[in-house]
């Protein structure tokens, strides 16, 4: 199978996540303290497999008869998911004892998730990227619902699953009308070609549906209806996890499979596709969230508007956007899970404290917390000298070499109110005086990982060159 | 100590000593103001040095600090000053300081915050000052509205929310059009210099090349921008919420030093970029700035606040010096130059004033004053002092700033008309009518209030915050040019740009791949 060692020390990734699968499945089968186990096993795993991609990034090759690449963009998409499910395993040690969902299974199925992210992100093939999708979705389905008790998690369960199997098949349809008119479902193969293909309607379609079964994914309007409940419903720290890799790893399938459209003559063709849902999301989620009085529902409209900030890049249609996404992903990734690592200190038992007010005061009650809280605000409103700032600005640089100014500046249109509702969880933590008893729990493990995404965007603002540098290179 | 890294030290100051603010127990008050007072002296020793070694005869950028940042981008952190800049750097590390001793007693709660974001204000004033990289100006620029939105929030009055969220929301709405037209200008350059870049010095060679319409878009994003910050009527609307809610050391710093930020960014970045468009919007910005000047005036007069009445009169003397920016030769700029210390100074302290009385009082009504001149000699004197100081007495700082922009924009052949002059010549008399109408009514007549009986006089930490003030206040005014001379020749460079950058770009030109 392996042609040479070289090409298994280059999936070494992939092998340890799934060799960390089968180890947390025994472990949790036949050790008694699994579930204090489990989370710092698979919080290593994620570490060993996140760390050794960085490590091996020049590593570039195609392997598995043309299925997977390893190396160079693959390997930071890589080191995100793995850093990412990481941090949402510190965040989730003490969450989940408070939700009431202290299961193994819980770390076994977010291991499997982030696999299929995986398999996504490396694809070079059609069905790899479907198989890499479902494996990731369906382990969503079952963490968004993984406390049978809760009604509203039950619900969110559901709804994703209804909307999302949609969106498969959407997907599916797509490969098929795709193969059925380049008869191949290589992506090298459809692209050498794909000049050729673009005169078939039939291609076309194909390409269209498989757009539109991603832009379920990345929560970009008008396919976002499912995402307000199920941010909503799911356990907090889930949410995190797929509001931030999640949508990572939908990105990156799409940046996999259109680099056709980046380098062809039809280049342009469905670029417009692309600007006109990123205004769309960004305005739609940036206003939209200005109503919203739970601070997970006022997240997952941010999540919509940020969506639409990221296609910008892809709208630009340049190499200069992609790698402007592929930094905007990471930042974002930090950004929320650090967002959603403070909604889970500060959120009580059955769903209590989720509602904004409840973060009145919090400046004084904890100032450490809403410090950190008050950074990420600013940072995702998108103020100097944070990531989020940063992250807007290389796509905006992006769009306007690509001669789309407007697109830049209806972003900064929806930046402006975006500001309104980021400020106003400011507003609540420091200018007003606290009205219930709203406790955060003491979480050192939490804290942790929070703390360091904080400091992960501090860092990535004042000094994105190295990440920057290290994704330009490969572009 | 090496030249070149003296404005990195100046930055190095408040960021090191905010960072040490935060390792200070929280309980010792005492300590945490001493600590954020020593910094700020410290700055202002440094922006001493850096004035005495200033060499006033050269038009080039001074001090000039240059280490790449994101190199991908071009993006480096590149700081240098000019006679402008020296000026305003001056201005900001003098007036921190003087805010600091103000609040000694009117800041009571979260005094650790509070000394914490007043330096980090402090530290992106002077970066806006000392910038020569768009990105690392516009790094400064944005960053420091968290500390104000802070300031303005945590201690200010009754609708501080109001105005902390309009003053963030109003001013970040212009920068980020701004943000637009900056990339725009960088990727155009990209193509002229064969590189990415938001170094300013490039930037300056190939802004001047750009076709006439689109210069007209750029100078408009980045003019709204600052025609915010300014204000420029009819921008000003965030003003007086802003400055009525800020606490006084806010008001001050605001006042003082922000407002010079936009008026800063029109002679450091829309002149010398678009000429050609500067030329072409002279009118239409010298046309607000008058109705500003006689706008502000006039609202001023039927204000009931003093701390209201202060904040239009800034409306009305900003407009001063847009009228002289765009006036465009060397009396007007140089007027306005020295306005912007002006009123810096004047109505910084008239700032202090009244937020001192205010402490006392806890009113700024008007009314409720009167004759409070037997009660208070000495606070009545510095008031006197100050008004008329900012309504420019001969002999006193605004005299001379207002007299050169007069002088200057009569002259002016961009704005080729005296009708300016007049017009703008009526803001100096109306200024006088509200300002000793305020006082009149504050300090003359009969005791109305029995309450003023108690009101006790300056004490001696406000006397030493003022005399500073008054000491430059009478040295602008009688002798003028130690302050003139500091920018008469980066003047001189910035009209020179504008009016023929052909020149500039002959120059310049051989390094144009």
């Amino acid at each position: 199978m392996f042609s040479n060692i070289q090409e298994f020390y280059n999936i070494l990734p992939l092998v340890i996540i799934g060799c960390g699968i089968i180890v947390s499945i025994l472990i949790e089968i036949y050790s008694k303290s699994g579930k204090s186990l489990l989370p710092w096993f698979s919080f290593i795993l994620f570490l060993a497999a996140g760390f050794y991609s960085l490590l091996t990034v020049k590593n570039q090759s195609i392997i598995f008869q043309d299925m997977l690449s390893t190396g160079g963009i693959t390997n930071i998409f890589y080191f995100i998911f793995n850093i990412g499910a990481a941090l949402v395993c510190l965040l989730s040690v003490d969450y989940t004892k408070k939700y009431g969902v202290n299961y193994g299974e819980y770390y076994i199925l977010m291991q499997s998730a982030v696999l299929g992210m995986m398999l996504m992100a490396g694809a070079k093939n059609l069905f790899m990227i479907f198989l890499g999708l479902e494996v990731m979705s369906v382990c969503f389905y079952v963490l968004a619902g993984v406390n049978r008790k809760k009604e509203k998690a039950i619900e969110a369960s559901l709804k994703y699953f209804l909307l999302g199997s949609f969106a498969t098949g959407f997907l599916v349809y797509g490969i098929a009308l795709i193969y059925g008119s380049a008869h191949s479902t290589s992506i090298d193969a459809i692209t050498a070609g794909f000049a050729e293909y673009s005169s078939d309607i039939i291609f076309l379609v194909g390409i269209l549906l498989f757009l539109i079964g991603f832009s379920f994914k990345i929560a970009a309007f008008p396919f976002h209806m499912w995402v307000p409940d199920v941010y909503e419903g799911a356990p907090t720290t889930v949410t995190g996890l797929f509001s931030t890799i999640g949508k990572a790893a939908a990105f990156a399938a799409i940046i996999a499979t259109l680099t056709a459209l980046f380098s062809g003559e039809s280049s342009s063709m469905f670029l417009p596709y692309l600007a006109v849902l990123s205004i769309f999301s960004m305005l739609y989620g940036s206003i939209v969230a200005i109503a919203q009085n739970n601070i997970k529902r006022m997240l997952a409209y941010s999540s919509i508007s940020h969506a639409g900030y990221i296609l910008i890049g892809l709208a630009a249609g340049t190499s200069t956007g992609v790698a402007g996404v592929v930094f905007y992903l990471a930042v974002y990734s930090f950004m929320n899970l650090a967002a959603f690592g403070i909604i889970a200190l500060v959120e009580g038992e059955n769903d209590k404290n989720l509602d904004i007010n409840s973060y009145a005061g919090l400046g004084t009650k904890s100032p450490v917390l809403a410090a950190l809280l008050a950074i990420i605000m600013f940072s995702l409103a998108g103020l100097p000298p944070l990531a989020g700032f940063f992250a807007k600005y290389y796509v905006f640089i992006a769009a306007i070499k690509s001669g789309l100014t407007w697109l830049a500046i209806l972003g900064i249109i929806s930046s402006v109110i975006s500001v309104y509702f980021y400020l106003r969880i400011v507003v609540l933590m420091y200018f007003k005086e606290a009205e219930g008893e709203v406790v955060p729990s003491k979480s050192y493990s939490g804290f942790l990982g929070v703390a360091v995404s904080v400091i992960m965007v501090i860092l990535l603002g004042i000094m994105p060159g190295s990440l920057l540098d290290l994704i330009t290179s490969f572009l | 100590m090496e030249q070149s890294y003296l404005l990195t030290y100046l930055l190095a100051v408040p960021i090191i000593g905010s960072l040490l603010l935060l390792l200070i127990n929280k309980e010792k008050a005492q300590t945490i103001k001493y600590v954020g007072l020593i910094v700020s002296l410290i700055a202002f020793i440094i922006s001493l040095i850096i004035y005495f070694d200033f060499n006033d005869l050269s038009s080039e950028f001074q001090f000039v600090h240059k280490v790449n940042w994101i190199s991908g981008l071009n993006i480096s952190y590149h700081v240098g000053i000019d006679g402008l800049s020296m000026l305003l750097i001056l201005l900001t590390t003098f007036l921190t300081p003087l805010t600091l001793i103000s609040s000694w007693s009117s800041i009571k709660n979260k005094i650790k915050e509070f000394t914490f974001f007043m330096l980090f204000l402090e530290l992106g004033m002077l970066g806006v000052f000392v910038s020569l990289d768009m990105f690392l100006f516009y790094v400064f620029w944005e960053a420091m509205l968290i500390p104000m939105y802070f300031i303005i929030g945590i201690w200010g009055g009754e609708r501080r929310i109001y105005a902390s969220i309009k003053f963030f929301i109003y001013t970040m709405a212009g920068s980020l059009l701004m943000l637009v037209a900056i990339i725009w200008l960088c990727v155009y350059s990209a193509d002229l210099l064969g590189s990415f870049t938001t170094n300013l010095l490039d930037l300056y060679k190939t802004g001047p090349t750009i076709d006439t319409t689109i210069q007209g878009f750029l100078f408009l994003a980045f003019a709204l921008s600052f025609a915010i910050k300014v204000p420029l009527f009819p921008f000003h609307t965030w003003l007086p919420d802003a400055h009525v809610e800020a606490p006084t050391a806010g008001s001050v710093i605001l006042a003082g030093v922000l407002l010079k930020m936009g008026t800063y960014g029109f002679m450091r970045f829309n002149l010398p970029l678009f000429p050609q468009a500067s030329i072409d919007y002279a009118g239409l910005i010298s046309v607000l700035a008058v109705i500003g000047i006689i706008y502000g005036a006039l609202v001023a007069m039927v204000q009931t606040d003093m701390k209201k009445l202060v904040a239009y009169s800034s409306v009305s003397h900003l407009g001063f010096v847009m009228l002289g920016i765009f006036a465009l030769n060397q009396e007007a700029v140089q007027g306005a130059v020295i306005q912007m210390i002006n009123h810096g100074l004047s109505t910084g302290a008239l700032f202090l004033l009244v937020g001192m009385i205010y402490e006392r009082t806890h009113t700024r009504k008007i009314a409720d004053y009167g004759g409070i001149a037997k009660i208070v000699p000495y606070f009545s004197f510095a008031l006197l002092f100050t008004s008329l100081s900012s309504i420019g007495l001969p002999g006193l700082n605004g005299f001379v700033g207002e007299f050169l922009i007069l002088t200057g924009a009569f002259k002016s052949t961009v704005l080729a008309s005296w009708w300016f002059t007049v017009f703008a010549a009526t803001g100096v008399i109306f200024a006088a009518v509200y300002l000793l109408w305020m006082y009149k009514k504050v300090a003359f007549g009969e005791v109305t209030n029995p309450e003023m009986n108690s009101v006790t006089d300056l004490n001696s930490r406000e006397k030493l915050v003022l005399i500073p003030i008054f000491v430059f206040i009478v040295w602008i005014g009688v002798y003028p040019t130690t302050f003139l001379k500091v920018s008469d020749k980066t003047s001189e460079n910035i009209i020179k740009m504008v009016t023929s950058p052909e020149n500039h770009l002959t120059i310049e030109k051989t390094d144009v791949p």
